[in-house]
């Protein structure tokens, strides 16, 4: 569903992006695992087309996405740090989206409106909201639209225990809907009974890309935190 | 495109900024009117007074404002749209707004005291700085990511236009003053619009006669059909192809 192929990119003098390809099937939960600044959101930023790669091609559903825009109303974006506009408010912000998006003639989703009590602050201005409501408005954004890929940069950052299990609930419940799903997280206990398959970057390089359960049955550990761990302790031997 | 222009002109609107340039450009035109009792009289010095509010406000509000969109831009950015889209419903909705204050501002006062062409001419010219300037400030705000750069850059190129550029030419003049360089001025008079609008309306008021020889020569080429023509061409330039590098440069950015 989305492919891309040797994609390159440098901000200044470092290469946050080298020779990247990536293969990513509809139907799979992917977790984008690595280090603070090891080319995560870069990686994620150029499929939305907010970063634009130096050098390589990438292709959503066999199109070429620098040509053809339309593809983004098929994904769902949750941003790592999400900044709206400050004198809007939630529902202004909700509405507008809604309108620029009306062309997906598809169902709004507001589960996740209504589950985190967004609805009852709807009248709040963006600039008075904590880290943690923002984060929820993001997360209700990228699930309204019922998009075939969605795409989320640390969901759970920020959120109180109660709402990333609401969150972790509603992620199972579109993984069974058959939605292609990548996550990057440093939290690697609440992406265990979620993920399908490990895309570990380092340094702007693929370190490896791999089914979870092959993964386990290599290294023999049960939790993906460990079994990442030996990898890459082996990997360094 | 129309949506992503409807929010960007509520925006502005809700912004106060506009209103209260709105409401100078009125005391100020009113105020002026009604000192000097020859509307004719009124109208030079309102030249003087349009020729340099009009464009700074409009290059520094214009900067300020796309920098402060920032996270609308970065929220947009990330759905199915067009870019270009975007950043011209930005340039648009700006240039929309400044203009129809300009229209209530300076126009409705101008119409009432001094409705004839040369009045015209001056409304026309204003929104013509009013579009020029707007576009320049997207490109200023385009090129730095730094608030403070580009305002600064942007007030750098305000001075240019009003004051530098004169005083280059001013000095070129008197460097070379020994050669013919009345063509050469009509050259020059292109590389500034707001030169190129002073023209205009100074020929209309006919006092082209004080300028000299020079105005004589500006007369005989800015007053012709062809000259009009070629002066209109040249500030529909002075629009589009600031605006066309900055679309440019936004297509290219990493947001």
């Amino acid at each position: 569903m989305i492919v891309a192929k040797n994609i390159t990119k440098q901000f200044g003098k470092l290469k946050a992006l080298d020779n990247v390809s990536v293969n990513f099937q509809r139907g799979e939960c992917i977790a984008l695992l690595g280090p603070n600044g090891s080319g995560k959101t870069t990686l994620i930023k150029s499929l939305l087309g907010m970063v634009v790669p130096d050098g390589g091609t990438i292709h959503f559903d066999g199109k070429l996405i620098t040509k053809e825009w339309m593809y983004r109303s098929n994904i769902g974006y949750m941003p790592q740090i999400g900044r709206y506009p400050e004198n809007m408010t939630i529902k202004q912000v909700i509405d507008m989206m809604k309108d620029i998006r009306k062309e997906s003639n598809k169902e709004h989703d507001e589960d996740l409106v209504n589950s985190f009590g967004l609805h009852k602050i709807m009248h709040k201005k963006m600039r008075t909201l904590s880290g943690g409501t923002t984060q929820k408005v993001s997360a209700s954004l990228a699930f309204l639209f019922n998009a075939d890929v969605l795409i989320l940069d640390e969901p759970t950052a920020g959120l109180d225990p109660l709402s990333s299990e609401l969150l972790k609930q509603k992620i199972t419940r579109e993984k069974q809907n058959g939605k292609l799903i990548l996550i990057t997280s440093h939290v690697l206990s609440e992406l265990d009974d979620l993920v399908t398959e490990v895309f570990y970057m380092q340094e702007g390089k693929l370190s490896f890309h791999k089914k979870l359960s092959a993964l386990k049955e290599e290294t023999g550990e049960r939790k993906l935190s460990k079994a990442i761990a030996k990898i890459l302790s082996t990997q360094e031997a | 495109m129309k949506k992503i222009l409807k929010y960007v002109i509520v925006d502005i609107v809700q912004n106060k900024i506009v209103l209260i340039y709105t409401l100078l450009l009125l005391v100020v035109c009113l105020s002026v009117f009604n000192l000097e009792n020859n509307p004719a009289k009124g109208l030079l010095s309102l030249l003087n007074i349009i020729l340099i509010i009009v464009p700074l406000i409009c290059i520094i509000f214009s900067t300020i404002y796309v920098y402060n969109s920032a996270e609308f831009i970065e929220l947009l950015v990330s759905q199915p749209l067009k870019r270009s889209t975007l950043w011209l419903s930005i340039f648009s909705g700006l240039s929309a707004s400044l203009s129809f204050a300009f229209l209530i501002g300076a126009g409705i006062p101008i119409l009432l005291y001094h409705a004839d062409a040369t009045g015209l001419t001056m409304i026309i010219m204003g929104l013509f700085l009013t579009v020029v300037f707007v576009s320049i400030a997207i490109l200023a705000a385009s090129y730095t990511r730094d608030k403070a750069k580009g305002i600064g850059l942007s007030i750098m190129l305000w001075l240019y236009f009003s004051l530098i550029f004169d005083a280059l030419v001013l000095f070129f003049l008197f460097q070379f003053q020994d050669y013919p360089l009345e063509k050469a001025m009509v050259f020059l008079s292109f590389l500034n619009p707001i030169d190129l609008s002073r023209i205009q309306i100074l020929l209309q008021m006919d006092i082209s006669a004080l300028m000299g020889y020079t105005g004589a020569i500006f007369r005989e080429f800015f007053g012709t059909t062809t000259g009009i023509i070629l002066s209109f061409t040249g500030l529909l330039t002075w629009i589009i192809f600031p605006l066309i590098i900055s679309l440019k440069k936004f297509n290219g950015k990493d947001l």
